[in-house]
């Protein structure tokens, strides 16, 4: 992030603190940085904008910091007498919450990876396979990504109660409250999604290429994971990055195929820190951020990917 | 296997596949579809078929009609307002939190210096997840302690601005709101970028206003992208459960259409069948949009 801290300065146009990769045609000429009143009326906007989408998570940062009988007595919204780390030690130790980093791990990293693999090639046969039905196959899975996630849960709830798993798949016996339930909902519901950005992005991708492996008598395979698949690693690598994101913060289908409160992933287990009879808000704040902090982290260093990935099958549409 | 036949095209001429590559098809295209069709497809017939039927998951299924239907709209006191907050919801974020989103957008993608930083904190909000939304909800609207409160100086008389049921819903829309505008925001100003340079030249030159441009070339000619972000927020207003789910288990004023159904299910009652009949309904409106939307992509298609 390129932050300036004083956005009124006029002064002579700066070295550009342009989008790196950007291309060079997008730069604003010096010309048209020069502050006009208008310009700075954009600013000071944006600005209030930014500030106010910034607010609630400084505020729950800053509350984190205080301890609870000081804003109990004077409100989030006030001066300190003194600040700590103490909450998010307790966060920490109280709740257990490397344990619950690594269930949301078990969970979301395989589904990831399963997601993306057999995505790929399906949407690698819609996209590339001059095949009959593949409009139906595309639609059936884009469409499965948008029903409202509480058409399926019942059933499913049941489903996964009826199917055995041998003891060292799930101590539970069933797949009902084991991380086998929920990375595979995850992975079919997440499927959708990408096979729709990932066909999109591998319609742009020149045909030649593929036109000459086959000539050269490559299989479906070898045309799927050894020509298409690695163009694609870009798409890939924000796909990913999205998929992340979404499996880590999601906490309904925790919260309706696990009983077993440790096998919890960390968003769920955000509610153990509320007591039965008192909540210590500071401390739920303390626990908040470091919930966050993991996508906040990887949102910033993989700014672009992750941008990228939100807006690949959108803008070749 | 008709489905793996290839069809005549110009370019190649026929083609087969040689069974090697029928197998790879066969097994790489079937374990998706078979998961695909077990976990979201499946349960979604099921769903229907449930909604006719009365069971608690343990017992004997026993089939009612459309008993459940008539309790539903007639008997079941937090139907209605559920699906007014739902509708709400969808209103909030497409007549609000979606136009502020391309406004921003728009702003942006005239090239301001620090644009970056701009994008960066308007986006942050949709990295977070939705139960740490809701908490920081708390934050700011508490009634003793919130922000809010604090800003105001009202220590009188403070409002309780998450437990009052008449308030609430427009404070946990706000937090949505605070979520989806980013994320609106992204998706346009990558729209924007792709909109060819020369169509606004050649507006300007026709002597248009910005405003014209804007609405006259510019918009239209982003027709994916505002499928796409019309599609999502139809489907983020009936999705909507995870914010009130943390704010208060979505009771008093927060019932949402996905809250009665997760209650109904995971609740001590377990009326699965009833349950089921709440999420029909959730179902064939949001199926009301999703066809819509397929069609489209598949005018779009039949033009690549």
């Amino acid at each position: 992030m390129s932050v300036h801290a004083d956005t009124a300065t006029p002064g002579p146009p700066a070295p550009t603190p342009a989008t790196p990769g950007a291309p060079a045609s997008s730069r604003p000429s010096a010309r048209r940085r020069r502050l006009t009143p208008g310009r700075f009326g954009v600013h000071a906007f944006l600005m209030a904008v930014s500030l106010g989408f910034l607010a609630p998570l400084l505020l729950a940062a800053y509350a984190s910091l205080r301890p609870y009988d000081e804003t109990a007595e004077r409100g989030y919204f006030s001066l300190p007498d003194r600040l700590s780390f103490d909450y998010y030690r307790q966060a920490f130790t109280d709740s257990g919450m490397t344990k619950y980093f690594v269930n949301t791990l078990l969970i979301a990293v395989p589904g990831v990876l399963l997601a993306l693999f057999l995505a790929s090639f399906v949407a690698f046969a819609v996209a590339r396979l001059r095949m009959r039905g593949s409009i139906v196959l595309l639609m059936l899975f884009t469409a499965g990504n948008l029903l409202p996630q509480q058409v399926i849960i019942t059933p499913l709830y049941v489903l996964f109660n009826r199917i055995p798993l041998p003891y060292w798949m799930s101590d539970s016996m069933t797949m009902y409250d084991s991380y086998w339930a929920v990375v595979a909902v995850q992975v079919g519901f997440q499927m959708g999604f990408c096979v729709f950005v990932l066909a999109n992005f591998m319609r742009t991708l020149p045909i030649e290429i593929l036109e000459a492996a086959i000539v050269d008598g490559a299989g479906v395979w070898a045309q799927y994971w050894r020509i298409t698949l690695p163009l694609c690693r870009p798409a890939l690598a924000a796909l990913g990055t999205l998929q992340f994101t979404w499996m880590y913060n999601d906490f309904l289908w925790a919260l309706v195929f696990i009983s077993d409160g440790d096998k919890l992933p960390v968003t769920s287990a955000l509610n153990n820190l509320r007591g039965q009879f008192f909540t210590d808000y500071n401390l739920l704040a303390a626990g908040s951020i470091i919930v966050a902090l993991p996508t906040i982290i990887v949102f910033l260093l993989l700014q672009r990917h992750f941008i990228a990935g939100l807006t690949l099958g959108s803008s070749k549409g | 296997m008709a489905f793996f036949t290839t069809r005549r095209t110009r370019r190649r001429g026929p083609r087969r596949f040689s069974a090697r590559d029928r197998a790879v098809l066969c097994v790489l295209l079937g374990v998706p579809l078979l998961l695909d069709l077990v976990i979201v497809w499946g349960p979604t017939v099921a769903s229907i078929v449930l909604s006719f039927s009365s069971w608690d998951g343990i017992s004997d299924i026993e089939w009612v009609g459309t008993e459940n239907y008539e309790n539903l709209f007639t008997n079941y006191p937090q139907f209605w307002p559920a699906v007014q907050h739902n509708l709400l919801w969808l209103g909030f974020l497409g007549l609000v939190a979606t136009p502020f989103g391309l406004f921003l957008a728009v702003l942006i993608d005239r090239g301001v210096r620090f644009s970056r930083f701009y994008q960066s904190t308007i986006y942050l909000p949709v990295v977070l997840s939705l139960a740490v939304v809701g908490f920081i909800a708390q934050l700011v609207f508490s009634r003793d302690q919130g922000a809010l409160n604090a800003i105001l100086g009202d220590t009188e008389n403070p409002t309780d601005w998450l437990g009052d049921p008449d308030l609430n819903i427009w404070m946990v829309l706000l937090a949505a709101a605070w979520r989806h505008t980013g994320y609106v925001m992204i998706l346009y100003l990558a729209g924007l970028k792709a909109v060819d340079a020369s169509l606004k030249e050649a507006a300007a030159i026709d002597g248009a206003s910005e405003t014209q441009t804007f609405f006259r070339v510019v918009f239209p000619t982003m027709r994916p992208v505002n499928v796409i972000v019309g599609v999502i927020t139809v489907i983020e207003g009936l999705r909507a459960f995870d914010i009130v789910y943390a704010v208060n288990k979505g009771r008093n004023g927060l019932e949402l259409l996905s809250v009665l159904v997760t209650d109904n299910i995971i609740g001590e009652a377990s009326r699965i069948g009833f349950g089921s009949a709440i999420a029909v309904v959730l179902l064939v409106v949001s199926m009301g949009f999703v066809v819509t939307y397929l069609v489209q992509e598949i005018r779009g298609e039949k033009t690549r």
